[in-house]
């Protein structure tokens, strides 16, 4: 057993792949734990497919998720933005199976990694940028200079608008990656800690019985940190997709 | 490689800023999330969303289908209750023009009786008036008869009809 907090996060090579200019194809167990969670969606929402007319409960599941990510992206961009369902449908549960997965002991977290939730964080605002400026064309600028106001004004505002969206994709990465790192850590320090008074003997392994109740309540708490950080980024990919379709706002 | 210059430069802190593992996780990242969002938007998503819109679909055609059967049914009341008023409306029409053509005959017949009734009186009153004026002159014939009667009685002879005329008006 590590003793190390911090050794849960880190990558390990399991097969040295070819170095391509950049590009590492090397496969750790990051990328394991990606297909794992890849793999599961596909075998969950594949099997959840059957298509009969009067579901049963595997199909319910499938079909509350598509309603839930359907009535999400409809409720907080509008329904024009049903293009961008599959995306939205794809990111709430590539990290919600990459949180969950990465509550299994001995499991790694990929989204408790700076790098793949820049990653991911990125790309949704490159997708928002390059979908706002074919849909408006230049006008799609006018998001960073609302209108209607005094000229003044527009030294202040804009310079305002543009560092808010630039925050933006920094925080939805920071905010997945610091959650995760942290709910880990956290575990990770308690375990360690019941550990450390077991071993010191029978006195103080008597007192451990507050860091196992702790870390009972913490991983209670993680899951629904999993589950609530997959929805939030989920649901700021929304809010953001909202400047494709409302330059005027 | 990744992993050996991971070893190296975990032990001085978090492991997430290893940059030396950047380009493996988003290699892999993309490799995964694409073909993820792949199968997800080409395969998976449509059949569920297919058959929800089906669903929708079906539902929404047997409510169709229920509210048509619902107008139909309305609408053949609204028929059924025109005939029945019509039937209503023809009856009482029969039963009015009966009534009427009844009152008019038995006025007609009131007219002709009373008209009966009336030519009969007229000719009642003539004939007592014809009964009355020949009663009358009888009267006269009748008193001369009795005049010269008694005129025989009391002279034995027949007075001529002067003489008659001349008493009886004496």
């Amino acid at each position: 057993m590590a003793n190390n907090p911090l050794d849960q996060f880190k990558i390990k090579e399991i097969f040295d792949g070819p170095q391509i200019g950049p590009i590492d194809l090397s496969f750790t167990n990051s990328s394991l734990w990606m297909v794992i969670a890849s793999f599961a969606i596909v075998v969950f929402f594949g099997l959840t497919a059957r298509g009969k007319l009067i579901p049963g409960r595997l199909q319910s599941m499938g079909e509350m998720s598509h309603e839930f990510i359907a009535d999400m992206l409809k409720d907080t961009t509008g329904p024009e933005a049903v293009k961008f369902f599959p995306y939205i449908f794809t990111i709430f549960f590539f990290i919600l199976f990459a949180n969950l997965l990465g509550m299994n002991p001995y499991a790694f977290t990929t989204t408790s990694h700076i790098a793949v939730t820049a990653a991911l964080a990125v790309f949704t605002i490159l997708l928002v940028v390059v979908a706002g400026i074919l849909r408006n064309g230049l006008k799609w600028f006018k998001i960073f200079a609302p209108s209607g106001l005094p000229l003044i004004m527009y030294i202040i505002i804009v310079p305002i608008e543009i560092i808010s969206f630039i925050s933006r994709p920094i925080t939805l990465a920071v905010r997945l990656f610091a959650n995760m790192t942290a709910g880990h850590v956290m575990l990770k320090l308690f375990a360690i800690f019941i550990a450390y008074l077991v071993g010191k003997g029978a006195m103080t392994g008597v007192a451990a019985i507050v860091p196992i109740l702790g870390t009972t309540a913490i991983v209670a708490l993680e899951f629904l940190v999993a589950a609530l950080q997959a929805f939030v980024f989920a649901i700021l990919t929304c809010v953001y997709l909202n400047d494709v379709y409302h330059v005027d706002h | 490689m990744a992993a050996e210059t991971t070893k190296e430069v975990a032990s001085s802190g978090l492991p997430q800023f290893d940059i030396a593992t950047f380009a493996s996780q988003i290699t892999w990242l993309a490799i995964t999330f694409g073909l993820l969002y792949l199968i997800l938007a080409q395969f998976i998503l449509p059949k569920i969303g297919g058959t929800i819109s089906d669903r929708h679909n079906r539902i929404a055609d047997d409510l169709d289908t229920a509210s048509r059967h619902q107008r139909e049914a309305e609408e053949a009341e609204i028929a059924y209750e025109r005939v029945l008023a019509d039937a209503k409306a023809k009856a009482h029409n029969v039963a009015e023009s009966t009534r009427s053509s009844i009152n008019e005959e038995i006025e007609r017949e009131i007219t002709a009786a009373d008209a009966e009734a009336a030519a009969q009186a007229l000719k009642s009153e003539a004939k007592i008036s014809d009964i009355r004026r020949d009663a009358l002159s009888n009267i006269d014939s009748i008193a001369r008869e009795a005049a010269s009667d008694i005129v025989k009685k009391f002279t034995g002879k027949t007075p001529t009809a002067a003489q008659l005329k001349k008493i009886l008006k004496g």
